[in-house]
């Protein structure tokens, strides 16, 4: 008995381990640098740079862990909108307490 | 009519489920977005005293978390990876590496709060009179976001728990995984969560 079944198209994009593997070799170099950087007293260089890194690691958690490269446009333009919100918000938060 | 009883006409929409589970994950996002401007408004205001509290942080246990959290992210995608190419077994067990993982997290975690409670620092603890308003917005923030992340933790792990139970019973297959890779979106998030908190907390003396 077979049945009959209708899929929306799985985009089965296989990654490779070896491709993970590098992907998570870089975040913790990148966390060992955030670390080190942390640790030289740079004052507020040091907040920046915690955030550029942390920026960074998103990047690469979102593009190969969570294979937005992979997906469909939909899901691109979904975060793409989100992420508008969220800053959006922040530089309005910002501008707020910077013109007080 | 029997035609239709002998051949069932199953519908299923990965695509559908995907968008999903990524719209939840915004609403996260916004739950966290929200404590984050919270933080950087009170960080704006009291910056020496942010700067005092974050301190007494223990830098070694944050980043000995967020390489166990960046591992657990890996073995969950590698899962997906393993069930794809038809390797169970290794999926099964990467998954269950993923959940001891986020365990670690937590004792860790219960360690550094036991630290600090032990200090004084809770809510009307004998530390707080001797601080600046600043870090004890500081401690109450601390508190509030990697106690929401922990919860985070915790169903991510639970989620991951039925997962694994689904690809036993062979409900989750090779071709069939979109429930294992909602598991894993939901898992990243909770790692990208402290890719931001580490550095907010620890590293900005």
């Amino acid at each position: 008995m077979s049945e009959h079944i209708t899929t929306e198209t799985h985009a089965a994009h296989e990654v490779s381990y070896g491709t993970y593997v590098m992907v998570w070799l870089g975040l913790v170099a990148l966390t060992a640098v955030t670390v080190t950087i942390a640790g030289i007293h740079l004052g507020s260089v040091t907040l920046v740079a915690a955030l550029t890194i942390a920026t960074i690691k998103t990047i690469l958690v979102v593009t190969y862990f969570m294979h937005v490269k992979f997906d469909n446009r939909v899901i691109k333009v979904f975060i793409f909108v989100c992420l508008l919100i969220f800053i959006t918000i922040m530089v309005l938060t910002f501008s707020d307490l910077s013109f007080r | 009519m029997v035609m239709e009883h002998a051949h069932p006409h199953v519908h299923r929409d990965d695509e559908g489920s995907k968008m999903g589970i990524w719209l939840f994950l915004f609403t996260e996002v916004l739950l966290f977005g929200g404590l984050f401007v919270l933080y950087a408004g009170y960080r704006f205001a009291y910056s020496d005293g942010f700067v005092a509290a974050a301190a007494e942080m223990n830098t070694f246990i944050g980043a000995v978390n967020t390489i166990i959290l960046l591992t657990s992210s890996l073995s969950v995608a590698l899962s997906i990876a393993a069930l794809q190419k038809g390797q169970k077994r290794l999926c099964m067990n990467l998954l269950w590496f993923t959940i001891i993982s986020g365990l670690a997290f937590l004792v860790n975690k219960y360690f550094e709060w036991s630290h600090e409670i032990g200090n004084g620092i809770y809510p009307k603890g004998p530390a707080l009179e001797n601080m600046s308003s600043g870090e004890v917005i500081y401690f109450g923030l601390y508190y509030t976001m990697t106690g929401l992340h922990g919860l985070h933790v915790i169903i991510g792990m639970i989620f991951i728990g039925f997962v694994l139970n689904f690809i036993k019973r062979d409900i989750i297959t090779s071709t069939n995984f979109q429930k294992l890779e909602n598991a894993g979106l939901y898992w990243h998030l909770v790692d990208l969560i402290w890719i931001f908190l580490f550095p907010l907390f620890y590293l900005v003396h």
